[in-house]
């Protein structure tokens, strides 16, 4: 069991069985996957499948009708939603971040965006004025802000520079695994092409997992490596990414992938 | 003497110090768990009184809790003995309770006061009551109260130093002079009330006991003698307190907190001591100096 935990090839985040529940209807059924160090997966569906109930679920935001969420943050895998509140929300903190559709829901919008980015450095302890600025400053560099900027609100940022502080903010923390809940929705296709890029640079560069929910089978097959196809709150097709979508077996996932238009 | 006859009179109608014994019992209760748990706001069944909501409401409860007969009171409003709301709710406890006051601040057991600390330092036995208007500071930060009341339990202070970061970026400085947030114990971020934050560093490892009552707010928080009060600040942007250029125009102090008075209509302006208690003892240690030379 000793040898299992000090394994390189240990899980990340492992769910089993989650059920999320509204009333009588079901947000999501009965999803189990597993997650390695690294890795990407990306959730694809139409909407209303679930997808973005699964994440609120992953991510600690809304706990599961049934089923576990274990989470490995350096000591060994835990029910996030066993463990006490603050905990949890320490963890949401530091080990996990989560980037919204919608920046808004992510950014502070009455406070600078080096604020935004200061605000998690200050969570994790750091007092020097100084070196924290440096840190944001860096930060915003490489999500190709002007650090000239960085004392601007993030109102008076166009949506593509909104999106990137968001993803500064989330990784400035360095967390092991980031939640993406449409990262590129509601921007226009060249900024959308440069947000991917960017992301998917920083996520190689760093090492880091990450789960991409969207409808955008075009951003799936550009950044995942597994995907997992969801219809009506349940796992229709699993299996990595081109496999999926160049050899789709379920017919829902076949329909999906033939609404594309060729390139 | 008048007010003499008068207070024999209203003692018929009112229990010693306005508030029944119940509710003083209920009142102390809340102070002994402040006491105990430095800086935590402790949640009271706050009374009407005969006075308005925000006008030191929850002062005067905590006021009416302590008094007994041989207690001397002082009260004070930004610092000064003479102004509306000290004098009236002196004249009230002189009523109710027919306890000797004083302006002086060494010979006070209780001080009740509103937006200063005298200058004076503070000793053993003192209490000092401060009317509070905002006990949570968080507030304006966190506008949820279950939100605020969690981020007190696990100590989620970081939005605190956001607020700090955002003044320093914008002004170069810490701009908040007064109600500057303190860290209590090591534990509890405590909002000082509206105290400039010039009296911040006499909070800290103050001989005296410190209590403050929010009325409106219905909240009680302390800060027991001898107990660390440190002002939030940044490695590199440490804490500082206000400073004057001129002394004071009429004691001469270049160690108290001045206001800035208007004298004529032509931009005239002088410089005096916001403590009156303060400022007319130096004045007349002067004169006697002078007398004596």
């Amino acid at each position: 069991m000793n040898n299992q935990l000090s394994a390189p090839e240990k899980e990340l985040l492992r769910v089993e069985d989650v059920t999320r529940l509204y009333g009588e209807r079901a947000g999501c059924l009965d999803v189990s996957l597993s997650l390695w160090p690294g890795e990407i997966l990306g959730i694809v569906g139409e909407s209303g499948s679930g997808k973005s109930t699964l994440l609120r679920c992953l991510a600690g935001i809304d706990p599961p009708t049934r089923g576990h969420i274990m989470f490995d943050s350096g000591k060994g895998l835990l029910d996030i939603y066993a463990v006490a509140e603050p905990d949890r929300r320490n963890m949401m903190r530091t080990a996990w971040g989560i980037v919204h559709q919608n920046p808004r829901d992510g950014l502070r919008m009455a406070i600078s965006a080096g604020g935004n980015l200061a605000e998690r450095l200050i969570d994790r302890g750091d007092r020097h004025y100084g070196r924290i600025r440096e840190v944001a400053r860096d930060w915003l560099q490489r999500v190709e802000i002007d650090p000239a900027r960085m004392d601007d609100k993030p109102r008076a940022f166009s949506g593509g520079m909104q999106q990137r502080l968001q993803i500064a903010r989330v990784l400035i923390s360095e967390p092991r695994l980031v939640f993406m809940d449409e990262p590129t929705g509601g921007l226009d296709v060249s900024v959308q092409a440069r947000l991917l890029d960017l992301l998917r640079v920083l996520v190689r560069d760093l090492g880091i997992a990450a789960i991409i929910v969207t409808h955008d089978l075009a951003v799936a097959r550009l950044l995942t490596d597994r995907l997992l196809v969801m219809k009506e709150g349940r796992v229709v097709e699993h299996g990595l990414t081109d496999q999926v979508l160049d050899d789709p077996h379920h017919p829902y996932t076949q329909l999906l992938t033939s609404a594309v238009l060729a390139a | 003497m008048s007010i003499a006859k008068s207070s024999q009179a209203d003692r018929a109608d009112y229990n010693f110090a306005y508030l029944d014994e119940q509710t003083k019992r209920m009142v102390r209760r809340a102070l002994l768990k402040a006491v105990a748990i430095p800086g935590y706001q402790v949640p009271f069944g706050s009374r009407e009184m005969p006075l308005a909501r925000g006008w030191g409401t929850g002062g005067i409860q905590i006021t009416a809790a302590l008094l007994g007969p041989t207690d001397v009171l002082k009260v004070i409003d930004q610092g000064a003995d003479d102004t509306t709301n000290a004098v009236s709710i002196r004249r009230f406890f002189e009523r109710v309770a027919s306890v000797k006051t004083t302006t002086a601040t060494g010979d006070a057991t209780i001080i009740q006061t509103r937006h200063r600390i005298p200058e004076q330092p503070l000793q053993t036995g003192q209490i000092i009551v401060y009317q509070v208007p905002q006990p949570e500071p968080l507030r304006g930060l966190e506008p949820r109260e279950e939100e605020t009341r969690k981020m007190h339990a696990w100590a989620e202070y970081g939005l605190m130093q956001v607020r700090l970061y955002e003044e320093i970026t914008r002004y170069g400085q810490a701009a908040t002079t007064y109600a500057y947030p303190v860290l209590v114990n090591n534990r509890y971020v405590m909002s000082p009330t509206p105290i400039p934050k010039f009296d911040n560093p006499k909070m800290d490892m103050m001989p005296a006991l410190q209590l403050f009552g929010a009325g409106r707010e219905k909240r009680i928080y302390a800060v027991p003698p001898y107990t660390s009060v440190k002002s939030l600040d940044f490695d590199d942007h440490p804490f500082t307190i206000q400073q004057w250029e001129k002394p004071c125009a009429l004691c001469g102090s270049r160690s108290s907190y001045l206001d800035e008075v208007v004298v004529d209509d032509r931009g005239g302006r002088m410089f005096i001591c916001s403590d009156t208690d303060y400022c007319g003892g130096n004045v007349t240690d002067v004169a006697s100096e002078e007398a004596s030379a």
